[in-house]
């Protein structure tokens, strides 16, 4: 076989791999996938009543354009590359840790450094088609309200793609050179989980302080923006232009893109084997516990809740995973804090995104300590009967969520004692739910499959995700329209309901 | 004259998946021996041993261990037996000390008695220079080692061990079997799944053998040899040649 020939032969193979490994994710398991498939073409297409109500009247937009228009549509399009720039960069350092096949691609006599540029280039597109299927709905709507030359937003999406991969691995090398292979993995997932939410939580910042809302168009659409931004020919609007219809750009857009991922596979595919042998060649250093015991004594509940916080604290990847969603809570906090001094009611606002957060979070945490146990089999052989385990491991979330959230509901507090109390209260709820869908839907499964762990159930998935929801509606109905709440909060109630009773534990 | 109680009786156990996995086993080990269990791959072994150890629930059948009965009273079953599986259970971010606390601490033992019991554990098996050090950078040896030592922490009287022995080094595997064999003489049960046939025949006091989920042989490697009809046949080509007449007669 040519050179050629084995650069198209590894590349077919990645592309079977990618697809395999695409739909497990989507579908779990072969029998459920054609019924997978159709619930997926169908949330695609509820999915444009959303864009539709999202952007749809932006869709008449056309060159020229003003400032405000062009700083909207540039910060959307770095939102999106931000986001897949984080998810590139995952990707990238999964390259190089996930060890499954590495070991039989060094040891074969294949060129590493073609082998390594197909993997590039399957990062590359695996970012760009999932930027392409999320997209879809947002430019369908545009296209269809506005023509088809909003079509060359689908461009934008691979230029910016392709550069996110170019930029991504570049990142990811340099961690190696800068701080070595043992470390480059944690701070790689928490520089791509930082990324991913970064960039939406400053403009939300940005807003507050400025402005007094969660709005992110507040600030982008304000006039000191429009003073700070570039002239209306500035490059920096190019995939704003190319987006709205401007081919020449587009075509320069996508050719940058090329060739920076060209230039990046030419500069570090050589180096991709070196880098990979390294990590390889580094054992994980010897980490010290602490001396002191963590286990003294007491009940075995207490030993089980013990042995679980101290796993949440010792494991910064775990803690990154779970970064985006606190993330999210520094708006909130910072919002909290100037409604100390000016009184505002946009300070509602904050109970759903507390309840929110809190909902998510204690899902996350709830997978962690129900289904993530790495020694199930320890834990099942224990004398205590299985009820007293669960009820530990339920403790640990409540308390870890308290902890969390305590200080923003005793902050709330001081500006509304009424509000303070519902926040609390919808913490809870939403929590439980959480918490007890996890219980529903508890498989056995190992700490760190944490990232994966939508995959086991999608229906749990979606009914902690509406759970959330519906919980963090009821909460703000109760501040503002209590009569709203009660039919919010029996609607999520049904849902909770309907989840229990297709749950495996129930059937 | 009073009755022994028996460390293990299984009777009529049977389990289920696509086919029979345990197809009405009895099983009886004696307190205070040694007893391995033998089978070819898929012949019920593990199966068996996991719902002995309250790991799975079996549709037919009991367990009764040192007097009592498994599947009625589970948990106090699990006080007084101890699982080990070929997979090593332990936790990546513990070290091996913070790992037996915790075990003594889920079997309610009192911290001033387990922690110099760990110590002393652990330092038995090789690992007295990786005490505070946690697991996550342990080699599989390793780690099965610290496995054994959390089954071994609360004191066990019936000892499960499903293939303890792979992936450990000849000098860490000697450190297992003198181990195991200390607890046999101290009066503890030890009954183990192995396919390391010698392993069986140097430790074993009695050898049993099972295929397609049924017993189908059983007894000291003599009796064994007697049953077989020859008294100069190794372990390795009775094993063989039961597992052969079963497939046949299958």
């Amino acid at each position: 076989m040519n050179s050629t020939a084995a650069l198209a032969w590894f590349a077919r193979h990645e592309i079977r791999l990618a697809w395999r490994e695409w739909l497990a994710m989507m579908t779990g398991s072969r029998g459920r996938r054609k019924r997978a498939i159709i619930a997926l073409i169908v949330f695609a297409a509820v999915m444009h009543l959303p864009a539709y109500a999202v952007i749809g009247r932006f869709a008449d937009l056309a060159l020229p354009l003003g400032k405000p228009e062009l700083i909207v549509i540039t910060a959307t399009i770095f939102l999106a590359w931000a986001l897949m720039l984080s998810q590139a960069i995952e990707s990238v350092t999964r390259v190089f840790y996930a060890r499954a096949d590495l070991d039989l691609i060094m040891s074969s006599p294949a060129n590493l450094a073609n082998v390594f540029s197909v993997r590039i280039v399957a990062i590359a597109l695996s970012v760009t088609g999932m930027a392409l299927l999320l997209s879809t709905p947002f430019v369908d709507v545009l296209a269809f309200g506005g023509g088809l030359r909003w079509l060359s937003a689908f461009g934008v999406v691979i230029a910016i793609g392709l550069t996110a991969a170019a930029v991504a691995i570049a990142i990811t090398v340099l961690l190696f050179r800068l701080i070595g292979p043992s470390r480059t993995r944690l701070v790689a997932q928490i520089v791509a989980a930082v990324i991913g939410a970064g960039f939406i939580i400053a403009l939300q910042i940005a807003a507050i302080l400025s402005y007094g809302t969660l709005s992110r168009f507040a600030v982008l659409t304000s006039d000191a923006a429009a003073a700070y931004a570039p002239a209306l020919d500035s490059p920096l609007w190019w995939p704003a232009r190319a987006a709205i219809g401007d081919g020449t750009v587009l075509a320069l857009l996508v050719a940058g893109g090329l060739v920076l991922l060209g230039a990046v596979m030419a500069i570090f595919s050589p180096r991709f084997a070196g880098t990979v042998v390294s990590v390889a060649a580094t054992a994980r250093p010897a980490r010290p516990g602490a001396k002191a015991t963590a286990f003294r004594g007491g009940s075995r509940q207490q030993t089980l809740r013990a042995k679980e916080l101290l796993l949440l604290r010792r494991d910064p990847w775990l803690v990154s995973q779970s970064l985006m969603q606190l993330l999210y809570l520094v708006p909130p906090a910072l919002m909290l804090w100037r409604s100390f001094s000016e009184s505002s009611d946009a300070v509602v606002l904050i109970t759903p995104v507390i309840v929110m957060a809190a909902g998510q979070l204690a899902g996350g945490l709830a997978w962690l300590t129900i289904s993530g146990e790495d020694a199930a089999d320890l834990v099942a052989t224990a004398p205590l009967p299985s009820s007293r385990v669960t009820r530990a491991k339920i403790e640990v979330v409540l308390i870890v969520i308290a902890a969390v959230f305590a200080p923003l509901i005793a902050a709330l507090a001081f500006v509304s004692m009424t509000q303070a109390a519902i926040t609390a209260l919808g913490v809870i709820v939403a929590t439980i739910s959480a918490a007890a869908i996890q219980l529903w839907f508890r498989v056995q499964a190992k700490r760190s499959q944490f990232r994966r762990r939508q995959t086991s159930s999608r229906l749990a998935t979606f009914a902690e995700a509406f759970c959330s929801i519906g919980w963090a509606a009821t909460a703000a109905l109760a501040v503002t329209i209590p009569v709203a709440a009660a039919i919010s909060g029996a609607i999520t109630a049904v849902i909770l309901a309907a989840t229990w009773k297709i749950s495996p534990r129930q059937t | 004259m009073p009755s022994v109680v028996s460390a293990l009786e299984v009777r009529g156990l049977t389990k289920r998946f696509d086919r029979p996995a345990v197809d009405a086993l009895d099983l009886t080990v004696r307190t205070g021996e040694f007893y391995a269990l033998l089978g070819p791959n898929g012949a019920g072994k593990t199966t068996t041993l996991r719902m002995v150890a309250g790991l799975l629930r079996p549709d037919a059948g009991t367990v009764s261990i040192l007097g009592i009965d498994a599947l009625a009273d589970p948990v106090a079953a699990k006080q007084i037996m101890a699982w080990v599986s070929d997979e090593p259970m332990i936790y990546d971010k513990l070290t091996p000390l913070e790992y037996l606390q915790f075990v003594a601490g889920l079997w309610g033992i009192d911290p001033t008695v387990s922690a110099p019991a760990a110590q002393a554990l652990l330092a038995s098996l090789g690992l007295e220079p990786h005490l505070h050090e946690r697991c996550e950078g342990f080699s599989k040896g390793m780690r099965q080692k610290v496995a054994l030592a959390g089954a071994l922490v609360h004191d066990p009287r019936l000892i499960i061990l499903d293939e303890p022995l792979t992936g450990l080094d000849a000098l860490s595997a000697r450190h297992v079997k003198g181990l195991l064999s200390e607890r046999v003489r101290s009066g503890c049960t030890v009954i183990m799944t192995t396919h390391i046939l010698e392993v069986a025949e140097r430790m074993a006091d009695r050898i049993g053998v099972i295929a397609a989920g049924r017993l189908v042989a059983e007894g000291t490697l003599t009796e064994l040899r007697q049953q077989n009809g020859r008294t100069d046949t190794s372990l390795e080509d009775m094993f063989i040649a039961l597992v052969d007449a079963e497939a046949a007669a299958a």
